[in-house]
């Protein structure tokens, strides 16, 4: 129960902190309002163009406004020590690791909401159907597990915004492209059946990376 | 060996053979230091000496190279959740999230710690550090010596029996201090544990009962204060740090 509402705490100090300051969601909104609407006038609106591309146009958005977002998790327990007074505390290090992951999730899962919703009214193409939120979800759980894991990894570096993306994006390659191919089988207009491959492949990178990040992070956090 | 009893440990802090080493640079080399229970244990050292990273370590926020610590009886290594209940730490840093009000930080902190009673205890040591009418201001709009008052708020917050102090007058004025170190000297009538780390010789040796100079990773002179003999402190402290006082 400690764990769980610690974890909750740290999730909740992040959030009120954001809605303090907007910064990332600001930067991230802006960024992902962008790419869908360069993407919209360099395709034009022709439909087989935009359901070719739509998969790939949409996960490329995602990782890359997820990777924005995740490299200001550990930013701000940088200043004046913060992390220090969050080591500092009665928890294991991981609860730490799961309040952070818990907040880039919420975090990653509302831009992509919004990023869905933008897409559809930009492209005329429905991508909020429930398989595609279904895989959305799934696939944020293994981005925001790891991210936060490389996150922490990279806020003590000098070059945190190159080295985060060269050492997160091919770790989570494996999840982006099973999203992009359950995408695609979605807008084909393929049954759940279709999708369950791509499903449990996503659902298995989930558990495996989230198990891997979960017990690797004291290790990270204290180096 | 979790067998922590305030009645019976009167040695509060213990460290044998403490090493920290970043990358080649060795920062502590086999620190060997003992705490008694009330103490005031002032550790002086120049710049790089060490301080900040032993204190870090006694905070159990860094593990050791090498070495043991033993808080109150109990283990830094199997026992780091109990022994971080006891200890409050005030650094020269804050650890105050900036984008939150100061009512907002020591709530999250109280969370942290499982404080009862969140609102009375926050509303209570924010009184002790004067800053009660600011409660709802954000910590980034406070001056320095007002964060640093806020950050003594936190680290007392949970109502530590050990007090980790790395610098802590930073940026505080005078009148304030005097005040401060009454009500942070005693917790519930009993006294406190304090490890102090200065490199200001004539502040140390005004508040400590005990006296410790680290320099380049190393304890070179450690003593009480009816034994102390101030000009072979200073003397020490002169040569160690190679600095004129």
């Amino acid at each position: 129960m400690s764990f769980l509402s610690k974890s909750l705490a740290i999730a909740r100090k992040e959030a009120l902190a954001e809605m303090r300051t907007r910064e990332m969601v600001f930067a991230v909104l802006v960024f992902t309002l962008l790419v869908l609407v360069i993407f919209n006038f360099t395709t034009g609106v022709s439909p087989q163009v935009v359901h070719d591309i739509a998969p790939g146009l949409l996960w490329a958005t995602f990782s890359f406004s997820g990777v924005l977002a995740l490299n200001r998790s550990f930013v701000r327990e940088k200043e004046n020590g913060c992390l220090d007074g969050l080591m500092a505390c009665p928890a294991d290090r991981e609860v730490i690791y799961a309040g952070k992951a818990l907040s880039s999730l919420v975090f990653m899962l509302s831009i992509e909401i919004i990023a869905l919703v933008i897409f559809t009214l930009l492209f005329n193409v429905n991508v909020l159907s429930l398989p595609l939120i279904l895989i959305t979800f799934l696939a944020t759980i293994g981005f925001a597990a790891v991210g936060t894991l490389f996150s922490a990894l990279s806020a003590n570096t000098r070059a945190r915004e190159m080295v985060l993306p060269i050492l997160f994006l091919p770790v989570v390659l494996p999840v982006v492209i099973s999203a992009v191919q359950a995408s695609e089988k979605v807008l084909d207009g393929k049954s759940w059946g279709g999708l369950s491959p791509y499903l449990q492949l996503i659902l298995a990178f989930d558990v495996v990376i989230t198990a891997v990040s979960y017990l690797v992070f004291a290790y990270v956090i204290e180096q | 060996m979790p067998n922590g009893n305030p009645e019976t440990v009167q040695t509060v802090i213990e460290t044998r053979g403490v090493t920290k080493r970043f990358g080649n640079r060795l920062v502590l080399k086999g620190i060997d230091l003992t705490v008694r229970r009330g103490e005031l244990a002032v550790l002086f050292g120049p710049n790089g000496a060490g301080k900040t990273t032993l204190l870090r370590i006694l905070a159990t926020i860094m593990n050791p190279t090498a070495g043991t610590i033993t808080i109150d009886g109990f283990s830094a290594k199997d026992d780091a959740g109990v022994i971080r209940r006891k200890i409050g730490v005030v650094s020269h840093l804050t650890f105050l999230y900036n984008d939150l009000t100061i009512r907002e930080n020591l709530d999250f902190y109280a969370r942290m710690y499982d404080v009862p009673q969140r609102k009375e205890r926050i509303q209570e040591t924010v009184e002790m550090v004067g800053m009660g009418a600011r409660l709802n201001d954000r910590v980034g709009t406070l001056s320095r010596g007002m964060q640093q008052r806020v950050a003594i708020a936190r680290a007392v917050l949970h109502q530590p029996e050990i007090l980790l102090f790395d610098e802590p007058e930073t940026g505080l004025d005078q009148r304030i201090i005097s005040v401060l170190w009454d009500n942070l000297r005693y917790e519930k009538g009993v006294k406190r544990t304090i490890v102090l780390t200065t490199h200001d010789l004539d502040r140390g040796l005004e508040l400590g009962e005990r006296f410790l100079v680290l320099s380049r990773g190393t304890v070179v002179y450690d003593n009480v204060r009816a034994q102390v003999d101030t000009s072979l402190l200073r003397q020490t402290y002169e040569q160690w740090a190679g600095v004129a006082i």
